[in-house]
């Protein structure tokens, strides 16, 4: 196999995901290639991925306010096209990715399966693993084609330093742009700045959902977070009434959280929120209806009334702390 | 101008596996796919301000005629279905061709998706079906302003909003937050009874029927099995106010308080 795993970087570093990618696709073919495009400083990003098992980095530059898919359909095209056959095109899914994904897998007229969580090799062949059906089974999925693309949820591996550090080969390309890439543009793009602890570094999330029943119930997720030093996160659906902030969003719209402890508030566990912090050490989840999806991946699933349990479990830590 | 919206007609409720596996059981009731009114919703708010037709669009069995005559009740002009045994089964990168065959003919200045399918769908297909126009796309939009040839959109993404613009024709994907559907009254549904509702064929659309369906689909499902269940999980119901206690003794034990 020859994998080519496209590398996501904001601000100056490269996602979680990508880089978990990166390291389980290095696992499967030692000679694994990625692809940097955007206006960071990609030499010092390239530098990074050889760290996580790239052999080769190839980079482009492309310095729009925000990142499109369009370039990086066009970088990802060219390379298999032109420079090296790659048989599989790796990415860690994103708003940018899927787009990313879904347009190269048309041009190429490759096979696309998303939403991976897993790749092997099986007599040579690739086989992803995915959830399906609101993560009620999992099925093996394969390609019929090749090229073909695979998509994997964030958080499916983590990011892991080759033992063997390696300086990759480091290849600048320029790319002549599609004219209907040229048709989209960015006008500017408005980082979401995070108030409170970091959710990406906290230990411990608290996340409230539809069921703390107001912004006011909020409260109770930030007195709980307070007694266990913990970092607030919220569903998108109560982030959409306005009852947190979008910087605190955890899924597949959101952030992507593994911490030690994720405490959920009146969380149903849709699928898209649940891809976002599943990887979680400990997950604690407080629900009164006993079919909230959630408990079917919890490890103590607490059927109850977050208005009567947690402000009990607070004065129980209140008195524990002194 | 003419504006397409896509959409789905996707199971109700629970979904399951057909028994022998692989692909979906589609047996039961449908429903047009949920976030797809968003963009049907949007479209519809553009026809107000600007002179425009909206056209919907699917790929479907013959029962997706139920969703396309909800979106006709909710005030499209006119539907297309395209219903063929050919068809059937195809995935995600077959099912782009059909549409922007589809599209193709209708010449469209804007394209509309919504966010995602509630039967298994990657919330990606829009890109496909804008790379086989070549056109440009945009997802995840939480506003739309249509200027002179153009098309301006707010985003949401993980790191940041964006504000993006793109010169029409164009594909966009809206964001379930864009806006409130409307409900399709009873005087909506008896309208759209004589509304228009074409229906296409693979070949209608100059499509050979080895280039989609199960024939023309890239990808395959090679097993279906339970997922691995969580070890060791354990369950408190709160009936005698001891939850509490049981939460702070699980985290002390594992240190984390
Ligand atoms: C494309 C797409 C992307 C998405 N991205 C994300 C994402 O990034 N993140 C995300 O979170 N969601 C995302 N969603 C939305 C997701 O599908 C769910 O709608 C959302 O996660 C539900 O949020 P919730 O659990 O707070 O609300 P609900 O589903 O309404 O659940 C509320 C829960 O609270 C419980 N409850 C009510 N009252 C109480 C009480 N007093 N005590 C205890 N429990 C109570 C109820 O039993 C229920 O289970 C996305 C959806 C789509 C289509
Ligand atoms: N069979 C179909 N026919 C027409 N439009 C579709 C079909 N499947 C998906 N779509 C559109 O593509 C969007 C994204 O779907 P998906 O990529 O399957 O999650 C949906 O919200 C619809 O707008």
């Amino acid at each position: 196999m020859s994998l080519l795993v496209f590398l996501e970087h904001h601000e100056q570093a490269l996602t979680p995901g990508s880089l978990g990618v990166l390291t389980r696709a290095a696992a499967l073919d030692p000679d694994v290639a990625a692809v940097l495009v955007g206006g960071d400083d990609l030499v010092a990003l390239a530098r990074e991925a050889g760290r996580h098992g790239a052999a080769t980095v190839f980079h482009a530059t492309d310095v729009s306010a925000s990142p499109l898919p369009g370039p990086r359909i066009d970088v990802l095209a060219d390379l298999v096209r032109r420079i090296r056959s790659f048989d599989t095109i790796l990415l860690s899914n994103s708003v940018l990715a899927g787009d990313i994904a879904a347009g190269l897998a048309a041009r190429l007229d490759a096979g696309l399966n998303w939403d991976l969580v897993d790749l092997e090799l099986r007599d040579g062949e690739p086989v992803g693993t995915q959830p399906m059906l609101q993560d009620s089974v999992v099925a093996e999925v394969g390609w019929r084609s090749s090229p073909r693309v695979a998509l994997f949820r964030p958080g499916s591996f983590d990011a892991v330093p080759s033992a063997t550090e390696r300086e990759p080969a480091i290849e600048s390309l320029t790319v002549e742009p599609t004219p209907h890439t040229l048709a989209a543009r960015a006008i500017s793009r408005t980082l979401h700045t995070d108030e409170g602890p970091s959710l990406d570094a906290a230990d411990v999330i608290v996340a409230g959902g539809i069921g703390l029943g107001s912004a006011e119930g909020f409260d109770l997720a930030e007195q709980l977070a307070g007694m266990l030093g913990a970092a607030v996160a919220a569903t998108r659906a109560a982030v959409y009434k306005g009852w947190y902030p979008a910087s605190a969003q955890v899924g597949q719209t959101g952030k992507t959280v593994s911490p030690k402890l994720y405490v959920a508030l009146g969380i149903s566990g849709a699928v898209q929120h649940k891809v976002g912090m599943q990887n979680s050490k400990t997950i604690v989840a407080i629900n009164k209806d006993p079919h909230a999806p959630i408990f079917e991946f919890s490890d103590l699933a607490v059927i109850g009334d977050v208005h009567t349990v947690v402000p009990e479990l607070v004065e129980l830590l209140r008195k524990h702390t002194g | 101008m003419r504006i397409a919206v896509c959409v789905k007609h996707v199971p109700t409720g629970t979904l399951r596996m057909r028994p022998e596996g692989g692909t979906l059981d589609r047996n039961g009731p449908g429903e047009l796919n949920p976030t797809d009114k968003n963009a049907i919703e949007a479209a519809l708010r553009l026809k107000e301000s600007a002179d425009a037709e909206v056209v919907v669009v699917t790929m479907g069995p013959a029962a997706a005629t139920e969703s396309l005559r909800t979106a006709l009740g909710m005030g499209a002009d006119r539907a297309v279905l395209v219903d063929d045994d050919a068809v059937a089964g195809s995935d995600f990168l077959a099912t782009s061709r059909v549409l922007a065959a589809v599209l193709d003919r209708e010449s469209p200045d804007l394209v509309l998706f919504g966010q995602q399918t509630t039967d298994g769908g990657g919330a990606v297909l829009w890109a496909a079906v804008a790379e086989r126009l070549q056109l440009p796309f945009l997802s995840q939009a939480t506003t739309l302003d249509l200027g002179d040839g153009l098309i301006t959109v707010e985003r949401e993404t993980e790191v940041g909003n964006d504000s993006i613009e793109a010169t029409l024709p164009a594909v966009v994907a809206v964001s379930d937050a864009i806006n409130e559907p409307r409900y399709t009254s009873l005087k909506g549904m008896m309208a759209a009874k004589k509304k228009p509702l074409d229906t296409l064929t693979a070949s209608d659309l100059g499509i050979a029927a080895d280039a989609v369906g199960v024939a023309g689909s890239q990808t395959v499902v090679l097993g279906v099995g339970a997922p691995p269940a969580r070890a060791g999980a354990a369950t408190v119901e709160d009936d005698d106010g001891t939850a509490a206690q049981v939460i702070f003794d699980y985290l002390a034990e594992r240190d984390l308080v």
